[in-house]
């Protein structure tokens, strides 16, 4: 019976557990799938981001520059005395807890150092060594610790494996924000010439030719025309879209993800559709040919900077006001960010729409509407024609991304036209949708393939829930709003939840509208036959 | 580690009172000097803290949105969890800061076999730091008896409501019992459940401690060793009408618990329990979700450089012309 | 006393400790979370294992069919499967039976409600058969994991490569009857 292997041997296994420290004291590991590449310096030189070099993480030598303490201490000083929000949550945490469990991350991984408090502290331990009179007398008793590389390390670690969510600070009752202290830290990381090349090289190629991919203007155009044959065969409707055209009346931007991945491509023919149908006035824009900005996964200054193309392109152009896609942190820097940094649009005009004449009194300012808001009043007063059951084949459920969520609010505008577009459609329970939404696991530019382990332990909580509804009521589909979900959401389905697919709310707008001169529809914009027509498809062959 | 230290350090503050008063005789330091030292502290400590917050700017209007935005006016608003008018904003505000909002969210919900769903109460955080803020500050109103002649009503009827037991003589507070209590559930929390422990610094034990110390040395001095109540008060009114006297003959307790508090007066700006005044200036918070109606201003808003128009123009003006895009130089 | 029966009085108990072993390999801090968290949406960790586990205990106490158990098996080892643990520590959750069901065995007092050799020859086969599906399964668990790096990769450029005629696909035919 001595050979039979004893639990406590097995529990031990192979794995070397280091011994138990406690957290200030014991350094990251990096293993494969945890981390992600660092930033190449050619697009770090692009932009100008400090310290351009070769690097990656697991190297021992960073190749930090010689004065990089200096560095991160001056950028926290500065930080401190420009952000109310920063300085404030680098003091009052009281170590209540609440947040702790509410980390998709921790959730998924187990690793406590992802507990939002924990987090917050690897960056606040620094600060009280620095900035406050108790971390400076009695040290690690007030919780203070000294900047070393491996604290470095561990803040690059850590501060990009959050999604910059905001799901803890709806539940922390001084409202601390972890995506705040995230934004900093990547700040400060930044300073060092501390990036992912995930983040940076989208950053340089939307700062030189307006998109992520780095898509040239005829390229673009060249993508929606593509669409525009694909339309046309599905529908048999001829789509006229414009580029660039001095004196429409609405400029629409949406993420170029919609533009080159799928399944959001899908997504962007029903935008096309859509407008075709309502004779809306618009233009599309090469300058500005991304909704996404990466810069506010890097600075609020690259953020600014990327942003700046949406303001500089409605004037050029002349339009009378901007019309936003489905992109998740698009939303949040249109609602937070965009009128205080590159505002005012005063040269705009207060957005109406053209169909229902409805004024858009909640973008007064910005002048910019969400296109699922502008959808949803299009429906309210009756303007489109719908067909839902060319959505029968599907059961869908809605996954709130996490900006629209938290830093907006917009819940039912999508559900009201999901409701509308589709005869069936559930929601997942409660603690896992609208303001208590779970991430996709990948969104704040993680969602870079090398990185996929960690993505699969982060959007573990969100795909248990799509698994929840896919056992109980047959969901095939997930529909969302964010260009980000629709690339990252396939594969995390993929591993979790087979027979779960992913769509953008347009496409399912797509389907269901009934346009002019349509000619009798046998499949969806996918080329998936509708329901009864599973046998007229197959003449096309 | 964390807990012993702490532990210690509140213990030796004690003896510190202790051995001060009654061995070296130290009355006037220990009920004078050092309250007015912790006083001095606190109040421009304090102040000096709140000035230093709100001298920073808020940037950015990003306020946490739990509910549903402002939108048309078919769409019902979730006007306390999302505001956008100012009214609304001290709604969600007196809300967080008299009922604890957030920290209730924190239900978990229960699924039992089948679709049918339960909702578990987890609500002893919210319940304790409920319990723990109100009691706290019921028995600091009801100290106020001891610096002001005469009493005013609304001490009186705190007393009286506090009271309202009646049981024992002197009356039983049920402030005195919530407020141990709730001190004793914090602190065992932070013990006990691991991920608590893993995230406790001593800066969150001392004060438990501290707080557990105070309310153990009024509790004794109230309900069983009796110290001269009439001495406390001629050495509080003192201290309030700035004419200092330590009248002999208080009881060695009282100065304990005197120094308790002075300690906790005096650390009270330098450590976390700054969130009284924090919880007021928290920008997820208290500015409403308004910024595409309104525009926010960034005090520091300074000129980036960017990537025109024109730049990308002459970047690829050929290309541009070739698939046919408008260019504004030919 | 016979192997099925006795598996089946033990159940809660042995079904206890086989949980408990699984949730210790995780940090104590999340250990905790991870047993004692009810709501499957707040710890898919814990709730998805316990059922996996469940499900699997049903599976040995009759013989193991690889049909029937596979599921169950492929709860607890997709989770374990991306979380930092190497494979032997992954899969190491089904070999700590054999100690588990012995340690029961050897602590029931009247020998009559023991466990023979015979017996616990037989369980340590479906244990063995439980082990080789659990390699599978995590193997494929791994592959999955590569094969959606690589799908990724190619789908971010596809409709470019397609628009930009530098894909040559050959055209889906119809199998000629």
């Amino acid at each position: 019976m001595a050979s039979v292997p004893k639990a406590n041997e097995l529990i031990a296994g192979t794995d070397h557990k280091p011994p138990k420290t406690g957290w200030m004291d014991t350094p990251v590991e990096f293993r494969p799938g945890t981390w992600c590449y660092s930033g190449k310096s050619k697009n770090l030189e692009v932009v100008g981001l400090p310290n351009p070099r070769e690097w990656s993480p697991i190297d021992d030598d960073w190749k930090l520059p010689e004065n990089w303490k200096e560095i991160i201490f001056e950028g926290l000083r500065e930080r401190i005395h420009k952000y109310r929000s920063f300085q404030l949550f680098m003091d009052i945490c009281v170590r209540c807890g609440a947040c702790a469990d509410k980390c998709h991350f921790f959730i998924g991984s187990g690793d406590p150092k992802n507990m939002p408090v924990l987090r917050a502290e690897l960056l606040r331990s620094v600060y009280r060594k620095d900035f406050t009179l108790a971390g400076k007398i009695l040290g690690k008793m007030a919780g203070a610790r000294e900047l070393t590389e491996d604290v470095v390390k561990e803040w690059f670690f850590y501060f990009f494996q959050c999604t910059e969510c905001r799901r803890c600070s709806v539940f922390c009752p001084y409202g601390i924000d972890t995506a705040e202290i995230t934004i900093i830290g990547r700040e400060l990381l930044n300073l060092l010439g501390l990036n992912i090349d995930w983040i940076t090289a989208p950053v340089a190629n939307c700062y030189m030719t307006g998109n992520h991919l780095g898509i040239q203007p005829h390229a673009f155009k060249d993508m929606i025309e593509f669409f525009v044959e694909e339309i046309e065969e599905v529908t048999g409707v001829k789509i006229e879209p414009t580029f660039n055209r001095k004196g429409a009346e609405i400029l629409f931007i949406t993420p170029s993800g919609d533009v080159f991945a799928d399944p959001g491509t899908y997504t962007l023919m029903g935008y096309l559709m859509l407008f075709h149908e309502i004779g809306l006035d618009y233009t599309w824009s090469t300058y500005a040919s991304e909704g996404g900005n990466f810069g506010l996964f890097t600075s609020h200054e690259m953020m600014k900077r990327l942003n700046s193309k949406m303001y500089a392109e409605a004037k050029r152009l002349g339009v009378k006001w901007i019309l936003g896609g489905e992109c998740g942190h698009m939303w949040r820097v249109i609602n937070q960010y965009m009128d205080t940094m590159n505002g005012p649009a005063d040269f705009l005009e207060e957005p109406v729409s053209p169909i229902t004449g409805t004024k858009f009194e909640n973008a007064k300012s910005t002048k910019m509407v969400h296109l699922v808001e502008f959808t949803a009043d299009l429906i309210k007063h009756g303007k489109l024609k719908l067909d839902k059951s060319r959505n029968d084949h599907l059961k869908v459920t809605f996954h709130d991304s996490c900006n629209p969520a938290r830093a907006m609010g917009f819940f039912e505008e999508p559900r009201y036209v999901l409701n509308n577009v589709c005869n069936h459609f559930y929601d997942m329970p409660p603690n896992t949708i609208r303001e208590q939404t779970f991430c996709c696991g990948s969104g704040s530019g993680l969602n870079t393939d090398e990185y996929m382990e960690m993505r699969m332990r982060g959007g573990l909580p969100r795909a248990n829930a799509v698994k929840h509804v896919h056992e109980q009521h047959g969901v095939n589909m997930l529909s969302c709003i964010c260009a980000i979900d629709r690339a990252v959401l396939p594969p995390l389905m993929n591993y979790w939840v087979p027979g779960v697919d992913v769509t953008g709310v347009h496409e399912l707008v797509g389907n269901a509208l009934v346009m002019e001169g349509e000619h009798e529809r046998t499949t969806d914009l996918r080329g998936e036959p509708l329901e009864g027509m599973e046998d007229s498809d197959n003449e096309d062959l | 580690m964390g807990i012993k230290f702490s532990l210690l350090a509140v213990l030796a503050l004690v003896l510190v009172a202790f051995l001060g008063v009654e061995a070296i005789g130290m009355n006037y330091l220990f009920g004078v000097l050092v309250p007015y030292l912790a006083f001095f502290l606190f109040l421009t400590g304090f102040i000096y803290r709140i000035l230093k917050w709100a001298r920073a700017p808020v940037p950015f209007r990003i306020p946490t949105t739990s509910g549903q935005q402002k939108s048309f006016s078919w769409v019902k608003q979730n006007k306390l969890d999302n505001p956008s008018t100012k009214l609304a904003t001290v709604g969600r505000m007196a809300l967080e800061v008299l009922l604890f909002r957030s920290l209730f969210k924190n239900t978990k919900m229960e699924f039992r076999q089948g679709p049918k769903i339960s909702y578990q109460w987890e609500k002893w955080l919210w319940l304790a730091g409920l319990a723990f803020h109100y009691s706290f500050f019921i028995i600091v109103v009801r100290h106020l008896r001891f610096f002001m002649e005469p009493v005013p009503g609304f001490v009186h009827l705190t007393e009286s409501l506090d009271g309202f037991l009646q049981l024992g003589l002197p009356g039983l507070y049920i402030t005195d019992l919530l407020f141990l209590a709730a001190v004793t559930y914090l602190f065992i929390r932070r013990v006990v459940i691991p991920q608590m422990r893993y995230i406790s610094l001593p800066a969150d034990y001392f004060p438990l401690f501290l707080l557990f110390g105070l309310g153990v040395t009024g509790v004794l001095m109230r309900y069983f060793t009796k110290v001269d109540i009439v001495k406390v008060k001629e050495l509080a009114m003192g201290l309030a009408t700035l004419h200092p006297t330590v009248p002999e003959g208080i009881g060695v307790l009282f100065f304990i618990h005197l120094f308790l508090v002075s300690t906790l007066m005096a650390y009270f700006p330098f450590s976390k329990l700054m969130h009284l005044g924090g919880v007021f200036l928290s920008p997820t918070r208290n500015l409403p979700n308004d910024s595409r109606i309104r525009r926010h201003i960034n005090p520091w808003n300074y000129p980036v450089k960017v990537h025109t128009y024109e730049e990308y123009e002459d970047d690829f003006r050929e290309k541009m012309i070739e698939a046919g895009l408008p260019v504004e130089k030919e | 006393m016979d192997l099925e029966n006795f598996l089946t009085q033990h159940q809660s108990a042995i079904l206890k400790r086989w949980f408990n072993f699984i949730i210790d390999t995780y940090p104590p801090e999340t250990a905790k979370l991870f047993k004692r968290e009810k709501d499957p949406f707040a710890n898919p960790v814990g709730s998805t294992i316990f059922q996996g586990m469940q499900g699997l205990y049903q599976e040995l106490v009759r013989e193991i069919d690889p049909e029937t158990a596979s599921p169950f098996l492929d709860k607890i080892i997709r989770i374990r499967a991306i979380q930092d643990f190497s494979p032997s520590r992954a899969i190491a959750f089904v070999f700590v039976l054999k100690d588990l069901v012995r340690e029961q065995s050897r602590a029931a007092d009247d020998p009559e409600e023991t466990l023979s050799q015979d017996d616990l020859t037989s369980f340590d086969g479906r244990i063995d058969r439980l082990a080789m599906l659990a390699f599978d399964i995590y193997v494929q668990c791994r592959e999955k994991l590569y094969e959606l790096r690589v799908n990724e990769v190619k789908n971010r450029t596809h409709r470019l490569l397609q628009r930009a005629n530098l894909l040559a696909e050959i055209p889906d035919q119809e199998p000629s009857l």
